[in-house]
């Protein structure tokens, strides 16, 4: 029997797409300075969705006693080698401690000392039980007025109309719904994209990554596809991370001190540099050099410090606990095995996402990004992705404000005219076709019969060719030219490929949108890749024919879709004391 | 990496469904929840931490190291001083049981 897929039309001012960090966060800010209705539209359950599902260990950007907003804008700066927007960190930054405090009132723990001063980890971190994070935030938007919360509702496209956003569409991830849901401003928060690169455990543990398996790029792809412009896919982000279970590092690294050596024992990070892209570095360096495996050096150190270490893991990445704890022997008997990770696209790590003016908008009108999605404004970390939520959600206010008025105005336009009524009537008539078009699109899928791929596969074909071909794992994420073009040809194949899938319910009908949303990043990252021609940062971008960075490469390479066609564009650095406005 | 389900511990309260960020967890034709897509499980425990019957426990899976052994935590009082902690359990194939308690107010030490 032909499926149908039953159409649900919903109005909001603002729709907040993705309820983790960041649109939980534009959530309470709207709330706090506006009466506007809300729709946070959340493919899972904002209670533990997004990337602090379980947990965070610490604050890690925070400005510390004696530090300013300037110094952490200057040590992102270092980390990606200048490739950073000023303007969008001095922003960040200065809203760090703000929404820290606002997490401590709503309940997040935070250590302090004997004077009621929260105690720093190192020049940029604070200490927390950041185990409930997330259900704090997202019991204080729970119990907001007129915000609305979708769970299990994916979205899956915007509807754009002139450049300027009107809404989206989504899928409800169980029953037969599809969503048209317009609004006066919308909010991307939706996180940036796993996935991509065939990972450290390809088999029964695939989805033991670093970042979370379900942000899949579906914010950068639906950006690129409408047309906006984007940023610095090339700075991808590749975490230096515990073997096999792949949690984090910097617990330990900070922490009891622990030093990256090699099986001989040396401390390498010091021969390499200690940025985030050169630690990882380091570590391909010493394994392929046959140095390997490389360690973090924790024999030694005390009982406490090994009763500590499970007890933080516990908060933030428990498997790591039950691994010390199943093989009998903890961190201070045993170096700690370390490997970097499969590469991922994450702008609250690099500066990669949508290219946008300081209030966070894009250069779709009345289209906001916020979190990693948004790019130029790299190590957001948690409170990062907050202060963006924070800055978007304000826009997004003003901007409802306007399309209110705007409204109001041809409102009373109609009343004078009469002819306005046949105007309106003749709106609904043309943007009739386009939900009739998603609703044709997403019944094909469902009913399309015969095919000879299944999602999982063309998944893990465009693994392969990425790890392959675009500097993946397997061939120590460095590639060159002649590669990218193979890649390039290989992903418009599955893309090809990926038109005759069939979803035998709504879960695998987001499975087969996750999969396309991926290969059209995919096609982004590459064509980044391709035109940033040098070796600026070790690793994350290594272009073996060109192996050097040059100061002909200090600008952006940005991108964006015209007339059907992925563009690739250069812009100037916006420096210190400059603040980068679009132009139209 | 994945969560183990014990079906006769299960009281079908779907707890686990909801809170899942893969939306991965799904009803059994017994009224039991069943982890439809194993492989895409995270490991993030949030389901572990729902289920008020421990019923989840987190495993590692052999291709990483994973010895047998099964974690669950429930939140108890604290027999001392009656706060709530939130008591971790490690249960190796041998039956062996290691058990961490953290309290949910004291902040990371690292």
């Amino acid at each position: 029997m032909k499926k149908e897929i039953q159409v649900k039309q919903l109005e909001t001012d603002v729709l907040i797409i993705g309820g983790g960090t960041a649109g939980c966060y534009a959530a309470l800010t709207i709330r706090e300075n506006s009466k506007a209705s809300v729709i946070i539209a959340e493919k899972a359950n904002i209670k533990r969705s997004g990337c602090l599902a379980a947990g965070v260990n610490a604050i890690n950007a925070y400005i510390v006693k004696g530090r300013t907003p300037e110094d952490y804008v200057e040590y992102a700066k270092k980390d990606a080698d200048n490739i950073v927007r000023q303007d969008l960190l001095l922003s960040m930054s200065q809203g760090l401690n703000r929404v820290t405090k606002k997490l401590e009132d709503l309940g997040l723990v935070i250590l302090k000392d004997e004077n009621g001063e929260y105690v720093a980890r190192g020049n940029r971190n604070i200490k927390i039980n950041g185990e409930n994070i997330k259900p704090i935030l997202a019991t204080a938007v729970n119990t907001l007025d007129n915000v609305t919360v979708l769970n299990q509702v994916n979205v899956i496209d915007y509807i754009v109309k002139d450049n300027h956003i009107l809404g989206a569409f989504a899928i409800d991830v169980k029953n037969e719904i599809l969503y048209e849901i317009k609004a006066k401003s919308v909010i991307c928060a939706t996180g940036g994209a796993s996935g991509l690169y065939k990972p450290n455990n390809p088999g029964f543990s695939r989805h033991k990554m670093w970042y979370p398996p379900f942000n899949t790029g579906a914010g950068y792809a639906m950006g690129i596809r409408a047309g906006a412009e984007m940023t610095t896919f090339e700075m991808r982000f590749i975490a230096l991370r515990c073997k096999d279970t792949i949690a984090p590092t910097g617990t330990i690294a900070q922490g009891v001190g622990a030093k990256q050596i090699n099986s001989k024992g040396e401390v390498y990070e010091t021969k390499y540099g200690i940025t985030t892209s050169e630690r990882v570095y380091g570590t391909v360096k010493e394994n392929q050099e046959g140095r390997g495996p490389c360690y973090l050096k924790t024999e030694g150190i005390s009982h406490i410090q090994d009763e500590e270490l499970k007890k933080a893991y516990l908060n933030m990445a428990p498997s790591q606990t039950l691994k010390w704890v199943e093989a009998g022997k903890n961190p201070s008997e045993q170096n700690v095995e370390i490997e970097g990770t499969e590469p991922y696209i994450v702008g609250g790590h690099t500066a990669s996402g949508y290219w946008v003016n300081n209030n966070r908008e894009t250069t779709i009108k009345g289209l906001f990004a916020a979190g990693d999605v948004a790019g130029g404004c790299p190590q957001k970390y948690v409170t990062g992705a907050l202060v963006e939520g924070e800055i978007a959600g304000k826009a997004a206010v003003v901007e409802v404000e306007k399309q209110t008025r705007l409204q109001e105005q041809t409102h009373l336009q109609s009343q004078t005219y009469l002819q306005d009524q046949s105007q309106s009537q003749q709106d609904q008539l043309e943007e009739e076709p386009l939900i009739k078009l998603k609703k044709d699109e997403v019944e094909g899928i469902l009913n399309f019969v015969n095919p000879t791929f299944t999602t999982q596969q063309l998944e893990e074909a465009m693994q392969k060719v990425m790890d392959a071909y675009a500097g993946g794992i397997g061939s120590n994420y460095s590639f060159n030219e002649k590669q990218l073009e193979l890649a390039d040809e290989k992903i418009d194949q599955i893309i090809k490929l990926s038109d005759g899938l069939n979803a035998a319910d709504m879960h695998e009908l987001m499975f087969v949108y996750e999969l396309k949303e991926r290969l059209t990043l995919c096609k982004s990252v590459i064509a980044h890749l391709r035109a940033r021609k040098e070796t600026r940062w070790h690793s994350f971008a290594e272009n073996l024919d060109y192996p050097n960075k040059s100061d002909e490469w200090l600008k952006y390479v940005n991108s964006k879709v015209v007339n059907g066609k992925l563009t690739i564009l250069y812009r100037d650095l916006v420096e210190r004391g400059e603040t980068y406005e679009h132009s139209n | 990496m994945s969560i183990a389900i014990n079906k006769e511990k299960c009281v079908g309260c779907k707890k686990c469904f909801s809170v899942c960020p893969g939306s991965l967890i799904q009803e059994d034709e017994n009224g039991k929840a069943y982890v439809k897509y194993p492989k895409d499980c995270w490991g993030c425990c949030s389901c572990v931490k729902e289920c008020k019957v421990k019923a989840i426990s987190l495993y590692l899976g052999a291709d990483i190291g994973g010895r047998g052994s099964q974690m669950t935590v429930e939140t108890k009082k604290d027999i001392v001083n009656h706060k709530p902690i939130m008591h971790w359990e490690i249960t190796e194939s041998d039956k062996t049981v290691h058990a961490i308690d953290i309290n949910p107010k004291s902040s990371n030490q690292y």
